[in-house]
């Protein structure tokens, strides 16, 4: 038991367990899953779908973290993949009442995600070339993506009229929403990459101490600007999931607070925002966490003004009871006692 | 000596990490008025018993007596306030705070209420200045302290530990970045506040200063207590004999000098490589299976021109031959690949990756030498760190264990051996016997010339000249950031410190 509540994911898993019980306590329906038209449903299917977006953005700023960075523009980045994709996609009714896309989907989706990877460069290059602190060289980009996704969109919401859009977002395969699969392979290929390659260890070892990894000839700077480039595609990804998922862009608001979930996931998932220490896993429960804590809020019945209190509120009891320090005041008496066996 | 004058007693410490008794029935006893020597290799305990006096871990068993009043040390708060004050090897000076502000840093006396009680600057900077003008200290207190050179922050540091009436004073390692001139302006210090009565213990690797300063000596070793001894009763001989427990054979003569004759390319070579501020234009030739031995004092520019061979700095100009061709040597990640490898001055800024465990910090070099797709899996990293940790004989509870929990010399030699994981061709040696104890740094130089007989080709540098001259086949003599000259191997140190101070 004692090695169990050792190991990393512990308090992030028990933490999800709590919140989901609680869940069922008020929803007993809650956990029930049903096989309808081919595919699950169910509050649970509803809350990993609904997670997929943030845990993609929020794999990406894991590594962007790890390396002891921070990338807040994030949300601004979603919300101009939306937008590109969205233009790039469009759809009117042709003559015989079948919707055309204004251009292939291929190159519409390919475009978003490059431009997305583009902006994550953009933050890595101030970063590593132009030595920016990493929160104000993202803040940049943050403040500016907006700008530039309502440029994009000319202030409207653009709204896409061609089904084959909208499987990304909501579609199923085998059975699971299709974003869900984006997520899951996202973290797969991230997983592979890791641990079977040197990556994982250079990444931990700029994290731990930038200046040791570069003499031990670690390319540092080719390896960073890799990791934010990465984290511009994580969140160009996620932009086309929440934009196929409400089929429109809405330049203002997609993908809003989402580097501040981001951070938040990955802080819950456990890992160090002083950088080096890293979970991948982690992050993912961390999602899925923030991603319950909206739902039980809404299971709850809470009114929509006392919304944002009300999850300030759980987020703080959470934070609270995976910080070792807050355990090891309940925890501290017992071990004290010199008779206790150790 | 009368019991009266015993300030602090600890009887019977012991404390375990996992995998390590750290510490095994230690005792220590130091009195008012008296400097003591803690001395022991790497890994003795030194380091442990001073974080368990200073309230950084509790004893597992033992108890501590101060003033004949048991006390255990919470936090190094709370042994501050009981008395027992510590400076460490890098002084914990904050860069950004004024001198004064860092001395009176936890105490700053306060206006009264009645003028809004806030921090009393002018009194902070009165006291600090009365302090160090007690301690015939010579700095100016509103200077920022990281804009002062190393050897006066060390002094504010000291002056900072006694500031609140230190009974006890440890120093930890103090005079290991300090040049002659900086050793004697601490000791005379130290010397001031033995005499105001404060029970001192200094802990070094340096044999010299202990006869110098101190009056008793106690010795550790592998966490045990070996003994105490007046200094006056114990030769330099016999303490190395009680710190190894065994004599060393061989300390002062030459390592055996296998000189490869007429090796035909140099392994490097370095023309007119200099950088503005930092180093003059000079030339370096290093043979394979040759030390090159570079003294210098403090700031002649011994760890610049290190720096510039292994691409850390831009040069401003100079070309660099690897086995007789000319390489593009533009970062370390270059300087990798073509196989070099750097040990750098400074282990915990730019060597060891703490958290890291002691078998990713020794394939790290490697692997960034064999680059991101061919990946050295755990299996194989565990096989290197294993064989090398053997070895080169590292103390640590497994290849597991973060680096960081390891003593500072076995550190030093982890650092070592993951270079000697890369096969280098050129190795540079910034100080590596730095804060390690004789009889490590013989096993060092023994290594470092076996490195060289299998043909590798060392820069060796370091501050302590008899080193240089005994490894080194050939010396490099920097001055004011120049090349003074050179001399053959087995030239005395005498020659040396002709050429470190001529005109």
């Amino acid at each position: 038991m004692r090695r169990l509540s050792r190991h990393a994911l512990f308090w992030p898993l028990a933490t999800l367990a709590l919140l989901l019980v609680l869940n069922s306590c008020f929803n007993p329906a809650f956990l029930a899953l049903s096989w309808r038209d081919g595919h699950l449903y169910g509050h649970l299917i509803d809350i990993l779908k609904n997670a997929a977006p943030l845990m993609v953005v929020a794999l990406g700023m894991t590594l962007v973290i790890a390396v002891r960075g921070l990338d807040i523009s994030v949300g601004a980045v979603v919300a101009i993949a939306a937008a590109v994709a969205t233009l790039l996609t469009g759809g009117s009714f042709n003559a015989g009442g079948e919707v055309a896309s204004e251009h292939p989907l291929w190159l519409a989706l390919g475009a978003a995600l490059l431009v997305a990877a583009a902006c994550g460069l953009w933050n890595g290059v101030l970063v590593v070339k132009a030595g920016m602190q990493p929160i104000v060289a993202t803040l940049i980009l943050m403040v500016a993506g907006r700008g530039i996704a309502q440029l994009l969109t000319g202030g409207q919401i653009i709204t896409v009229y061609y089904p084959p859009f909208f499987a990304i977002g909501s579609g199923f395969l085998a059975g699971l929403p299709i974003a869900l699969w984006i997520a899951a392979g996202l973290w797969g290929v991230l997983h592979l990459a890791l641990s079977r390659s040197a990556l994982g260890l250079f990444i931990r070892a700029i994290g731990g101490n930038p200046e040791a990894a570069r003499v031990a000839g670690v390319r540092s700077a080719a390896i960073t600007l890799c990791v934010y480039t990465f984290c511009g595609l994580a969140a160009g990804v996620a932009g086309l999931i929440v934009s196929s998922n409400v089929k429109s862009a809405d330049a203002n608001n997609a993908g809003q607070l989402f580097e501040l979930d981001a951070i938040l996931a990955v802080t819950l998932g456990g890992t160090a925002l002083t950088g080096g220490r890293f979970t991948l896993a982690g992050t993912v429960v961390g999602a899925l966490i923030i991603q319950t804590l909206t739902s039980t809020i809404y299971s709850l019945g809470v009114p929509p003004e006392v919304n944002l209190v009300v999850k300030a509120a759980l987020v703080f009891a959470v934070m609270l009871l995976q910080s070792a320090e807050f355990r090891s005041l309940f925890t501290r008496r017992a071990a004290a006692d010199p008779g206790a066996p150790r | 000596m009368t019991d009266a004058a015993i300030v602090l007693r600890a009887r019977d410490i012991c404390r375990a990490f996992p995998g390590v008794q750290a510490l095994d029935g230690v005792q220590l006893t130091l009195r008012a008025g008296e400097v003591h020597a803690l001395m022991g290799q790497n890994g003795a305990g030194k380091s442990t018993l001073i974080r368990l006096l200073t309230g950084v871990y509790q004893p597992d068993a033992g108890n501590i007596e101060l003033l004949d009043r048991a006390v255990a040390p919470r936090s190094p708060l709370h042994a501050q306030q009981l008395g027992i004050s510590a400076v460490h090897q890098e002084s914990h000076l904050l860069p950004n705070l004024s001198v004064a502000e860092n001395i009176c840093a936890g105490r700053y006396p306060r206006k009264p209420w009645t003028r809004g009680g806030g921090i009393d600057w002018r009194e902070t900077r009165r006291r600090a200045h009365e302090l160090l003008a007690r301690l015939g200290i010579d700095i100016d207190v509103d200077q920022l302290a990281g804009g002062l050179p190393a050897a006066l922050q060390q002094l504010a540091a000291v002056a900072r530990a006694v500031a609140g009436d230190a009974r006890v004073l440890i120093l930890d390692e103090p005079t290991s970045s300090l040049d002659a001139d900086e050793v004697r302006a601490l000791f005379a210090l130290i010397r001031k506040l033995r005499d105001q009565g404060v029970a001192i213990l200094f802990v070094t690797h340096f044999l010299d200063q202990v006869y110098e300063i101190c009056d008793r000596i106690t010795v550790l070793r592998n966490g045990r207590f070996v003994g105490e001894y007046a200094c006056a009763k114990l030769d330099a001989p016999g303490l190395v004999a009680a710190m190894v427990g065994r004599e060393l054979a061989g300390t002062s003569g030459a390592v055996a000098h296998a000189r490869p004759e007429g090796a035909a390319t140099p392994a490097l070579s370095a023309r007119n490589v200099a950088r503005r501020g930092q180093l003059r234009a000079m030339d370096v030739e290093i043979r394979p299976g040759e030390i090159l031995g570079v003294a210098g004092l403090l700031g002649s520019g011994r760890t610049e021109l290190a720096r510039l061979l292994f691409g850390l700095d831009p040069r401003d100009s100079g070309d660099i031959e690897i086995d007789g061709k000319t390489v593009r040597l533009e970062q370390p990640a270059d300087a990798v690949l073509l196989g070099l490898g750097f040990c750098p001055e400074d282990r915990k800024h730019s060597g060891i990756v703490a958290e890291l465990s002691v078998r990713e910090n020794i394939a790290l070099a490697l692997q960034a030498r064999m680059g991101l797709r061919k990946f050295l899996d755990p299996a194989a990293q565990r096989a290197l760190a294993e064989k090398l940790v053997a070895a080169l004989g590292i103390r640590t509870p497994g290849i597991e264990a973060p680096i960081g929990q390891l003593s500072g010399g076995n550190q030093q030699k982890a650092i070592i051996a993951r270079w000697l994981a890369t096969h280098p061709r050129v190795l540079i040696l910034d100080e590596p016997t730095r804060g390690i104890d004789v009889a490590a740094k013989q096993e060092l130089m023994n290594e470092i010339r076996a490195l060289a007989n299998g043909g590798t080709a060392v820069l060796f540098i370091s501050a302590e000249i008899d080193e240089v001259v005994r490894v080194s086949d050939r010396i490099l003599v920097l001055r004011d950031r120049a090349k003074a000259g050179e001399l053959p191997g087995g030239a005395g140190e005498d020659a040396v410190y002709s050429l470190i101070v001529a005109s």
